[in-house]
């Protein structure tokens, strides 16, 4: 069955097309976590629709020993279980590659191709026989295919075993079954297939430091560690299973211990108005305050997050960006709100943005961003996007430092507001930029009257123009000093390096992965993962140093292009976008597709043959859309 | 240019101290900076008093607002005391997030008709729902002040604007609709009464859970003329008290000698107690279903309905709704809220 020569171990990427609603999610994951237990590189990516069920919904899975995380649009197995996407499905396997599908109904003849292979096992079947009742039929046979799956890949089944006894300790009835559905699979496909195929796994020892989390539930772990008390929301997608993990946490590790009562509160909001007014308002009343939320949200939010820019209120804000405008395509990816947040709210604004690239990152730049909200006394952003918040990524461990201390920023305590001679709100008294806070409560030297009207130095109302620049100069001046305590970009340098990229985000996978193909075409790039804006120094230096330098972002209108434009002085036409913004995760080919067509004979070194595959159609029609319009002089 | 007004600080040796040793001066703001003659500096007046009698420290309590010119009033009073002017009809939520993260404050909401009704309505009703401990005031005049004398949605029908031009939309009543979602304390009042209106404010700031108080405060600018309802003469000749209240603080109430019988009373969750003096024989306002009918009966007569209209005495807040500890969470320390390294890395094991 060998498709060609080439070592597909543990190098491969395949794809379950399910109904939404039919329990196929935990199968997923179990064939993810088995993967990732042996040690392999693996990367999943669920791909599914606005909708509670019955539509199509697809679950990508990628291992790579190379350690690529990135999307490929390149599968070399699909196993269609949902008729209405069943021509898709057997469309999108590679030539040579397989399609496992349930022979129960008999496969319309015009699906079939000549170049791939097909594996029918009667699925159905097999469980009508095996299970009582319509529900439970329904969910075994995803366990069936997992079994199929495991034979077929040759997926370490102790792994897959031990990963269901975890999980249904306590249900021994369900473990039964889940164990039959396995083995049925397992034993059928071994039995008609001659398993394993080429594209087989082998235990490596890659994922040892690493946990199999998403971004969510990192960014809420991040929240507890900060320290923070109140939170507020309305449900949205990508964002809410933030707020659901972060609840989850606290009911873990937020409880008085003598009376069961909690230790934090969470507000669900009529609306993101009212969210984002309650996170500000604990942050005045001096608690760790966020909300999560995507585009819509922001969209809501902006008059209050001007107040917290103007009165100088902490906000802490995660942006679970959706692909845009309007509804767009709630449960597709995108970076579409990179303009929206940096400059969000009516007259002069300007933002901090956090870009967290993964899992990891979404935990630390959490309580980084709390730190830095006190610290500065302004809204901070953390953008992820579906892709990260919401997929499984094998990320390192997270980790605590016992010592680590919460940077409250210039707040007041009683007997400092006592030692003053009066307590001014927004009086710089030793040119930090940032002045005193006080919270309420405490002493009453240190009323004050917070408005978003204007304000002088003193907090008096003003409407006096050189009061009113004096304070918004001020705040210019804090906002544009904070990118030296911002994350700092992370520069992956090659020696003689012709061009330069740069990205943010979850396009850092395939950027990595697309840069390692150009290198094997001769191309040699220098790149830079932006991780805050404002924007640290070292991104103008890189793009003074570069040229051109190709700027990889999954939004239409090149926001972060725009961005760097706006705030770096380096020429427009130095900037090449490279954009993609189908809503689907970010692949090495989207990246490929809009930087060759620039490098003139540069780029024209032979790529591996292996990745020169007949799936080139399907990534040109991905990737269609996305071509950059500007050219590269 | 409008300044920031401070007031002269002249203190008169008579004046009448609280136990805490402060004068009814140590409750004021800054100087008003609005129309001579405006209700809402009446209320302003009437809510430095309330403070005072109370005997709150001033920076326990924090005073909050939308947009307006009702709600520029708290730069007015209590300077000692944090205030939050926020942004238009949207005072609730800041409201309902400083009091999750600081439960032990007392807390005061000023809005106006335009800053409640209409843009804030929604949070209005969802503040509401949530039972913030809130004392929540709406100066109503019926109009919008601050953008020059508009509509609101409080306007009754008939009411000619100040250039003849007549409002047909029903109105949106507050304290029917508090009554209707269930709001724990409902008042109306009067800015020109400010016997009637200390009371209430007193039993308002007492009463655990939200209590909004819709004030009857003209507009002398824009909306006293002779065809609106919201003037200080058809207030005057329309008034309706139902029930006026009395306010006994808890130290007081040992020594009064009070008639037990012939007044009813509610004690309030500090042990202070709020005496009713029913001017209508069978009100009960503990009753919301009868309340709401026999407000809205009499006001669709065109009668102005005052007084603690409903009260309803142990109501769980947001707080016992949502289970909090009773330490404000602004003072848990963070070695409470952060669970260390070690939980840390067993949690991560189960994420393998
Ligand atoms: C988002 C927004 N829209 C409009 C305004 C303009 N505005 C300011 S005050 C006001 C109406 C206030 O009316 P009301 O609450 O009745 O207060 P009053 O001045 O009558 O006391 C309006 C519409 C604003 N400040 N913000
Ligand atoms: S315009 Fe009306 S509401 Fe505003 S200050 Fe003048 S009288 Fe008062
Ligand atoms: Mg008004």
């Amino acid at each position: 069955m060998a498709r060609s020569g080439l070592d597909r171990t543990n190098d491969f990427a395949f794809k379950i097309g399910t109904v939404n609603g039919t329990g196929s999610a935990s199968a997923n994951g179990l064939l993810m976590q088995a993967i990732f237990r042996m040690g392999i590189p693996v990367s999943g990516k669920n791909i599914f629709p606005s909708n509670i069920q019955g539509l199509p919904t697809w679950y990508e899975v990628r291992v790579s020993r190379d350690g690529h995380m990135a999307r490929t649009p390149r599968f070399d197995l699909t196993v269609t279980l949902n008729p209405t996407s069943v021509e898709q499905d057997i469309a999108e396997v590679v030539p040579g590659g397989y399609v496992v599908h349930d022979s129960s109904w008999p496969l319309d003849e015009s699906l079939r191709r000549e170049d791939v292979t097909f594996l029918g096992v009667p699925m159905g079947q097999m469980c009508v026989e095996a299970f009582e009742g319509a529900r439970t039929r329904i969910l075994m046979k995803n366990i069936l295919y997992v079994g199929i799956l495991a034979a077929l890949l040759d997926i370490d089944t102790e792994v897959v075993k031990g990963l269901l006894r975890e999980k249904f300790e306590r249900k021994p009835k369900l473990l039964d079954s889940n164990f039959l559905a396995v083995k049925m699979g397992y034993d059928y496909a071994k039995e008609h297939f001659e398993p394993p195929l080429p594209l087989r796994l082998e235990a490596m020892d890659e994922t040892g430091d690493c946990v199999l989390m998403d971004g969510n539930t990192a960014a809420a772990l991040g929240c507890l560690y900060a320290g923070a008390t109140v939170a507020a929301w309305y449900p949205i997608t990508p964002a809410t299973s933030l707020m659901d993990r972060f609840q989850a946490f606290c009911e873990g590790y937020r409880k008085d211990p003598e009376t069961g009562k909690n230790l934090y509160c969470i507000i669900q909001a009529e609306d993101e108005l009212a969210a984002i007014g309650m996170v500000l308002g604990a942050s005045w009343m001096g608690a760790r305050s966020f909300t999560p939320t995507s585009g819509p949200g922001i969209s809501l939010m902006s008059e209050f997050i001007g107040f917290s820019y103007y009165a100088e209120i902490p906000a802490v804000i995660f942006d679970v960006q959706r692909t845009g405008p309007s509804t767009g395509m709630p449960t597709r990816t995108q970076q579409c709100d990179l303009l929206l947040c940096a400059h969000a709210s009516h007259g002069d604004t300007k933002h901090i943005l956090l870009f967290p690239a993964d899992p990891s990152e979404c935990f630390k730049m959490a309580v980084r961003a709390f730190d830095l909200a006190d610290r500065f006394q302004t809204a901070v952003f953390v953008l992820s996007d579906l892709d990260i918040a919401m997929n499984d990524w094998a990320c390192p461990r997270m980790e605590w430092d016992d010592s680590y201390e919460h940077d409250r920023g210039r707040i007041l305590s009683s007997d400092q507001i006592d030692a003053l001679d009066a307590f001014h709100r927004y009086l710089d008294v030793d040119e930090q930029e940032v002045a005193t806070r006080t919270l309420p409560g405490v002493n009453p030297k240190g009323a004050y009257f917070t408005r978003g009207s204007g304000h002088t130095k003193f907090g008096g109302y003003t409407e006096d123009s050189d009061e009113y620049v004096e304070v918004v100069d001020r705040i210019a001046r804090k906002i544009a000093g904070s990118a030296d305590s911002l994350p700092e970009p992370i520069l992956v340098s090659r020696p003689e390096a012709q061009i330069g990229i740069v990205a943010v985000g979850s396009s850092d996978g395939a950027v990595r992965e697309a840069i390692d193909r150009l290198a094997e075409r001769g191309v040699q790039a220098d790149y830079m993962r932006i991780r805050a804006f404002p924007f640290h120094d070292s991104v103008g230096a890189f793009l003074e140093d570069h040229d051109p330098v190709f700027v990889v972002e999954q939004n239409r209108d090149a926001q972060l292009r725009s961005l760097l434009t706006l705030e770096t002085n380096v020429p427009q036409e130095r900037l090449v976008p490279v954009q993609y913004y189908g809503g689907l995760p970010l692949s090495a080919d989207h990246v490929l597709d809009g930087v060759l067509p620039h490098l003139g004979e540069l780029g024209e070194g032979g790529e591996g043959e292996e990745r020169a595959g007949g799936a080139a159609a399907k990534a040109a029609v991905d990737a269609g859309a996305a071509r950059p319009k500007v050219g590269a002089s | 240019m409008v300044k920031h007004l401070r007031k002269p600080e002249v203190r008169h040796p008579g004046m009448r101290q609280n136990s805490l040793g402060l004068t009814r001066r140590d409750y004021e703001g800054s100087m008003s900076t609005l129309c001579a003659g405006c209700g809402h500096d009446s209320i302003t007046s009437a809510i430095t008093q309330a403070f005072f009698e109370l005997e709150i420290p001033p920076h326990r309590a924090a005073k909050l607002s939308g947009i307006g010119c009702s709600s520029k009033t708290p730069a007015y009073f209590l300077g000692e005391s944090h205030g939050f002017n926020a942004v238009h009809g949207r005072m609730p939520a800041i409201a309902s997030g400083a009091n999750a993260a600081n439960c032990d404050l007392i807390y005061l909401g000023v809005s106006g008709d335009g800053d409640s009704l209409s843009i804030g309505l929604g949070q209005l009703c969802h503040a509401i729902r949530r039972n913030v401990n809130l004392l929540y005031v709406v100066e109503n005049n019926g109009v919008y002040g601050l953008t020059k004398g508009q509509f609101s949605a409080s306007a009754d029908v008939g009411t000619k604007s100040k250039r003849g031009v007549e409002n047909r939309q029903r109105p949106i009543d507050p304290v029917l609709l508090a009554l209707s979602i269930g709001a724990s304390f409902v008042a109306r009042s009067f800015s020109g009464d400010k016997a009637q209106l200390v009371p209430i404010l007193k039993a308002a700031l007492t009463h655990k859970g939200f209590a909004i108080v819709d004030i009857i405060s003209p507009c002398v600018t824009f909306n006293d003329h002779e065809s609106s309802t919201k003037s200080y003469v058809h207030t005057r000749e329309r008034y309706h008290e139902v029930v006026g209240a009395d306010f006994v603080p808890p130290a007081e109430e040992i020594t009064a000698d009070y008639d037990a019988g012939a007044t009813e009373g509610i004690r309030m969750h500090d042990g202070s107690l709020v005496r009713f003096h029913k001017v209508e024989e069978n009100y009960d306002p503990r009753d919301r279903e009868a309340v709401y009918e026999y407000v809205s009966q009499l006001q669709n007569e065109g009668e102005v309905v005052t007084g603690l209209l409903f009260i309803e005495d142990s109501t769980d807040d947001m707080h016992d709704i949502l289970g909090t500890v009773d330490t404000p969470l602004v003072d848990l320390p963070m070695e409470r809220l952060v669970p260390g390294s070690d939980a840390l890395s067993e949690l991560m094991e189960s994420f393998r």
